[in-house]
């Protein structure tokens, strides 16, 4: 049997691709080998770890769970749109680093799509918010507290200085 | 953790839909949110020929009061009406039950009817359908049927639908009253894993505190969520005091019928069953006489 294709049009950080996909190629998939954006992780494939988020039109969402044809007339941020336009590290990532919020960087990209997400609805979450954020996202380096400290301390630095 | 190839096919129209499943039968699967289907088709549980997407079709994503119900379409995610106030008014359990579904990402995308056709004895959303009496539309070509939440959940993972009609909507009674409350509570290895047992109940109360209508349900403890009428009914003309509450959970063992896994045995399971179950009734009580309609839990 030939592999079925479908045409899609997804934008992905504010550039749109065009182009044709197997239609059962993941959204993760299509994010990583298609457009070669290897930030987003493929952990568990079957929508545990929560590795693959990515924000789906504002919301975060599993990308192993969608295919990529379904996200055809979609908007995705990935990782890599949640940095500053010059390359640089967005707030929220540099308090990542500021709190050692990571050790082995796995599950980093899920946990940043997680509380970005988090820290747009509720500028000013209290640690329980936070856990319940980050409650679909694994991290096997046992760093979760000092990923809530991460996402508390970028709140503090984004309502005192307005950047993100 | 590949799913095997398929054809995908979106639907526009839930007439277009069932057209789709009339030609394609048992080898389509219809995909809303896609949380339980595709990791079943990553794991290669499910092998669909065809893929009939759901997800852009208006008329799923209907949310309306009609008549004496609440009527939800097939397709709304589990996010979109967990935060719909009028409909946590209107029937508070549904977004009691949300509360303990998934996690952000799987709500986002989760649909209402993907939860309900899916069927896991342990979900939720089907133990609020069962407990409440929910009735679900089902349409095919050849026209549409109503269902009751008590013909609908067949067996672990099974329902009435037909492998060619299409869930549209689901009807959730309204109660009318001053006095109402409701309540949800589990026991989870985590919370947003499928609960070990789960229990929901729902009463109205008279000014005098007197229970007029009860309802109790369980989930996790049988192949589907069970409605436990028998308990409920011995409710009624109470005052829903810890006492009364108490010795009508004693006996409900006999309405349940649980397995022993590596999390809980069927014993542990009875015994989690009775107590919840009184506390989700202490907590309806509490809800109604509060004049409130529910609290989270």
């Amino acid at each position: 049997m030939n592999e079925p294709t479908s045409s899609v049009c997804i934008t992905v950080n504010g550039v749109e691709h065009r182009c044709e996909v197997p239609t059962r190629l993941s959204l993760v998939d299509f994010l990583r080998e298609t457009l070669r954006l290897t930030g987003t992780h493929v952990g568990c494939e079957h929508g545990i770890c929560g590795a693959c988020s990515v924000i789906l039109d504002g919301d975060p969402v599993r990308s192993c769970l969608m295919f990529a044809v379904q996200a055809d007339g979609h908007s995705i941020t990935t990782v890599e749109g949640l940095a500053n336009a010059d390359g640089s590290m967005s707030v929220l990532q540099d308090s990542f680093c500021e709190t050692h919020g990571l050790q082995c960087g796995y599950c980093t990209p899920g946990m940043l799509v997680a509380t970005h997400s988090l820290l747009k609805h509720n500028p000013n979450p209290s640690a329980g918010e936070i856990r319940e954020a980050i409650s679909g996202n694994l991290c096997r380096c046992t760093g979760y507290q000092q990923i809530v400290d991460a996402v508390q301390l970028a709140a503090q630095r984004i309502a005192s200085t307005g950047n993100r | 953790m590949k799913a095997a190839i398929f054809e995908y096919a979106r639907a526009d129209s839930v007439a277009q839909a069932c057209s789709l499943l009339a030609e394609y039968g048992a080898d389509a699967k219809l995909i809303a949110g896609g949380q339980s289907l595709v990791p079943m088709m990553a794991m290669r549980l499910a092998r669909p020929a065809w893929l009939i997407d759901v997800n852009r079709i208006a008329e799923l994503k209907s949310s309306r009061r009609d008549g004496a119900d609440w009527v939800t379409g097939a397709a709304l995610r589990q996010a979109d009406v967990e935060r719909d106030g009028e409909a946590a008014r209107a029937v508070p359990l549904i977004r009691q039950g949300l509360y303990w579904v998934g996690h952000v990402q799987t709500k986002n995308r989760g649909t209402v009817g993907g939860s309900l056709v899916q069927a896991d004895p342990a979900a939720e959303l089907p133990l609020v359908a069962q407990t409440l009496g929910a009735r679900f539309v089902l349409r095919r070509t050849a026209g549409e049927r109503t269902v009751s939440a008590s013909e609908f959940f067949q067996a672990p993972m099974m329902t009435a639908t037909e492998p060619d009609e299409c869930l549209a909507e689901v009807r959730w009674p309204v109660w009318q009253g001053e006095r109402i409350g409701s309540a949800f509570d589990e026991l989870s290895i985590r919370h947003g894993d499928y609960a070990i047992v789960a229990a929901c109940a729902q009463v109205e109360v008279d000014s005098a505190g007197r229970c007029v209508r009860a309802v109790l349900g369980i989930g996790g403890a049988a192949a589907v969520p069970v409605s436990v009428e028998a308990i409920a009914r011995s409710l009624q003309g109470t005052q829903l005091e810890d006492a009364a509450i108490d010795a009508a959970v004693e006996s409900i063992g006999q309405y349940l019928d649980p397995g022993s896994d590596v999390h809980a045995t069927a014993e542990y399971r009875v015994h989690l069953a009775r107590v919840l179950a009184a506390r989700v009734l202490r907590q309806a009580r509490a809800n109604a006489a509060g004049g409130g309609r529910g609290s989270r839990a």
